[in-house]
């Protein structure tokens, strides 16, 4: 039997005292922005000769892509393994790494001094470079999210074209195109979502590499020669817990039951998943004998203690209780520790290991770098909001055996029809 | 112990990407890496400096950088704080205490030191920057997307980003007066040098030298050429009569420094084949346990 799921346009008062909240914080990262483009990098951030990167690519970049993970582990576990149980969590899993990816995007737009020459990663390649692997995957990424989104476009939208006068002549055109492209994603669906995660894997580890070439700036605990596997393995570890925190914020906000039934199911993976990562890291650590730095009580040390413990040690020991599993309160506590783990450990390998050989001033983020960053975490939420109200992503299991109606990502299904 | 970290590099790279990537091992336009045996260099003397400045002045001269008087340049009061290239300075002379004392401070000059293997070149997104057949490590404005990896990358801390300019900002650093060697001069700073502090020769006959003085004077200086082996070598070698690491040079091992991430890179990016064998194994997955499913359905 088939649990059949319906995912529908969500209703729900858009304008809450939160979304004003919101809405100011994305209009001053706007001011910021302007002045960025208007006056320059130099302008708005605390960034030098010393410190070319901040949390911009600390945060917006590094930790914006971890957490985007949720589509790719979702999506491999819904369509490659084909549980389809978890299909009730791939739509909304899909949206929040396309948003993710979206703003990483614009994030690297904001920190590139010639941001407008970003399409020569395309054609000047460099093979040797990480940041030249991770930059064509992302860009091939974003593409391939953006074409698993369509079908859900093309379901909201097949059969209720009705562009208003003058437009209204398009109608039947745009509805023929919209089956003619629903048709056609159907069949190739499959391709695309293989690619995903082909590519999710590649990126999410060069990511890891990029400071490996720094050498001795960065800080022995971080700077290890397997933080493509570190990074790659959290990257999977934290797709879950990035899903259920959602999922149950999600619920809360527009007043729906979590789904216990299938985030309890999913929780369940994230233990083993989070074990693995923690042997490697401290296997790590151990092999290298960087422990030795863990006494020195250092900025550096004090922040690797608190993401190995706060970040995915605590969370661990909660996930592998049985009892927890079953709490909503408890699998979101634990979730938003692994989220906070997995943004701590990018922004304290790209941003606090680093230390460049002859430091005159420290980095601290300007006013600015957080303005931008916090606004853009922002507009991700608004836009979660409007695209849930828009757009069926969040679905009610369906308990009546009606025909299967056509979800998430087709081209999985259509085959077995 | 190379040969096990380096297999252990591999290994790694292999289980933990596990995949394959868009780097084939020569990328169609990669940068060029020019190691010519008769490449260029500069011997540094540092103990015969005395703190002038005037290659600073030459400097912006051939670079066309704005600059104030020659004769303000004897001012020493800049020597009160230590100074980085930047870019409307691209070589600046530090100085630093004598251990012996009464003897005169040591005053040493600083720029890109145009390495063999240079981590820029290595790491630049869209390979901005290539080794010349000359030794000169060169920056190409019309590719640069300015992400400022190179400043993340080089182990010199020396390319520098304009900051402040909203728009075509450069990435700056000493380019080894690459127009005025191409014309048969000699670097700026080097002619104008009033002590004979610096020598412009090929590398290798550089290196003799180097050896050759440390030999003749070995109260004069340490017995080391900074530069010599450090991340493979560079183009500008160094002599000092103090431990280099006292001077602000930075500690660096002999293995060039984007080695491991290269070599990382390369492992698991071969040919494609490892993420094209990831995708067939995630295909055949995606089939067999569909299969499975309707064989269940059934």
């Amino acid at each position: 039997m088939n649990l059949a799921i319906k995912a529908e346009p969500l209703k729900f008062k858009f304008f809450t005292p939160g979304v004003i909240v919101l809405s100011l914080l994305v209009l001053n990262g706007l001011v910021f922005a302007f002045f960025r483009f208007v006056l320059g990098i130099g302008a708005v951030t605390n960034l030098s000769q010393e410190y070319p990167w901040g949390i911009w690519i600390g945060i917006d970049v590094a930790a914006g892509v971890a957490l985007a993970a949720g589509g790719f582990t979702t999506a491999a576990l819904g369509h490659i393994f084909h549980r389809e149980e978890y299909h009730l969590i791939t739509r909304p899993a899909l949206l929040t790494a396309m948003l993710g990816y979206t703003f990483v995007a614009l994030g690297v737009v904001m920190d590139l001094g010639r941001y407008y020459n970003i399409w020569h990663v395309m054609i000047f390649w460099n093979g040797n470079s990480a940041l030249f692997e991770v930059g064509i995957c992302v860009m091939a990424y974003l593409s391939v999210l953006y074409i698993e989104f369509l079908p859900i476009v093309t379901e909201r939208f097949m059969g209720r074209v009705n562009l208003p006068g003058l437009f209204a002549r398009f109608n039947k055109g745009i509805d023929r195109f919209l089956r003619f492209l629903d048709g056609g994603l159907n069949r190739a669906m499959f391709f695309f979502i293989i690619l995903g995660v082909v590519l999710s894997c590649l990126h999410q580890s060069s990511l890891g590499t990029l400071m490996m070439i720094a050498g001795p700036k960065i800080h022995p605990l971080w700077q290890t020669p397997i933080a493509p596997l570190l990074f790659l393995l959290s990257a999977i570890a934290v797709g879950f817990p990035m899903v259920i925190m959602e999922s149950i914020l999600a619920s809360r906000s527009f007043g729906l039951k979590p789904e216990m039934h299938v985030l309890s199911k999913l929780a369940r993976f994230i233990g083993p998943l989070l074990a693995v990562y923690l042997a490697f890291k401290i296997g790590d650590m151990v092999i290298r004998e960087t422990f030795v730095y863990l006494t020195d009580l250092s900025l550096p040390s004090i922040m690797f203690i608190i993401e190995l413990v706060v970040g995915f040690a605590i969370p661990l020991r909660i996930f592998l209780d049985r009892k927890a599993l079953k709490s909503p309160s408890w699998i979101f506590l634990a979730s938003v520790l692994v989220v906070f783990g997995v943004l701590l450990n990018r922004f304290n390998n790209f941003v606090i290991a680093y230390k460049p050989p002859v430091e005159a001033a420290a980095y601290f983020p300007s006013i600015g770098e957080i303005s931008i960053t916090v606004g853009f975490i922002a507009l991700e939420v608004l836009l979660y909001r409007l695209f849930v109200r828009v757009f069926p992503i969040i679905g009610q299991p369906d308990l009546s055996h009606r025909p299967r109606t056509k979800f998430a990502i087709r081209g999985t299904q259509d085959i077995e029809d | 112990m190379k040969q096990s970290r380096r297999d252990f590099l591999k290994t790694a790279g292999i289980l933990g990407a596990g995949l394959a990537g868009l780097a084939p091992k020569k990328a169609l336009a990669a940068p060029k890496n020019v190691l010519s045996d008769d490449r260029m260099g500069v011997l540094v003397d540092t103990t015969l400096c005395i703190g002038c400045r005037r290659c600073e002045y030459a400097c912006k001269v051939a670079h066309n950088l704005p600059s104030d008087p020659i004769e303000s340049y004897n001012d020493r009061s800049v020597f009160a704080q230590k100074r980085r290239p930047d870019p409307s300075a691209l070589t600046v002379v530090n100085e630093f205490e004598n251990p012996v004392a009464g003897r005169a401070p040591i005053n040493v000059k600083t720029q890109c030191r145009h390495c063999d293997y240079p981590a820029c070149v290595s790491a630049c997104i869209v390979g901005a920057f290539s080794k010349q057949e000359n030794g000169a490590v060169i920056w190409d404005e019309s590719k640069c997307i300015g992400c400022r990896y190179c400043l993340v990358a080089c182990p010199f801390q020396v390319p520098t980003f304009e900051y402040e300019k909203a728009l075509q900002p450069e990435i700056r650093k000493c380019d080894f007066c690459f127009e005025r060697t191409r014309e048969g001069k000699i670097p700026a700073c080097v002619e104008i040098c009033p002590m004979e502090v610096m020598k412009y020769g090929k590398r290798y006959e550089l290196v003799e030298l180097a050896h050759q003085r440390i030999k003749d004077n070995p109260g004069r200086y340490i017995d080391r050429v900074y530069g010599e082996y450090e991340v493979g070598g560079a183009s500008w070698l160094y002599l000092a009569s103090k431990e280099f690491e006292k001077l602000d040079f930075p500690e660096l091992g002999p293995d060039p420094a984007p080695g491991a991430s290269e070599s990382l890179q390369h492992a698991i990016f071969a040919y494609f084949v490892p993420p094209m064998s990831l995708f067939a194994l995630l295909g055949g997955i995606m089939w067999i346990s569909k299969r499975s499913k309707e064989s269940e359905e059934e």
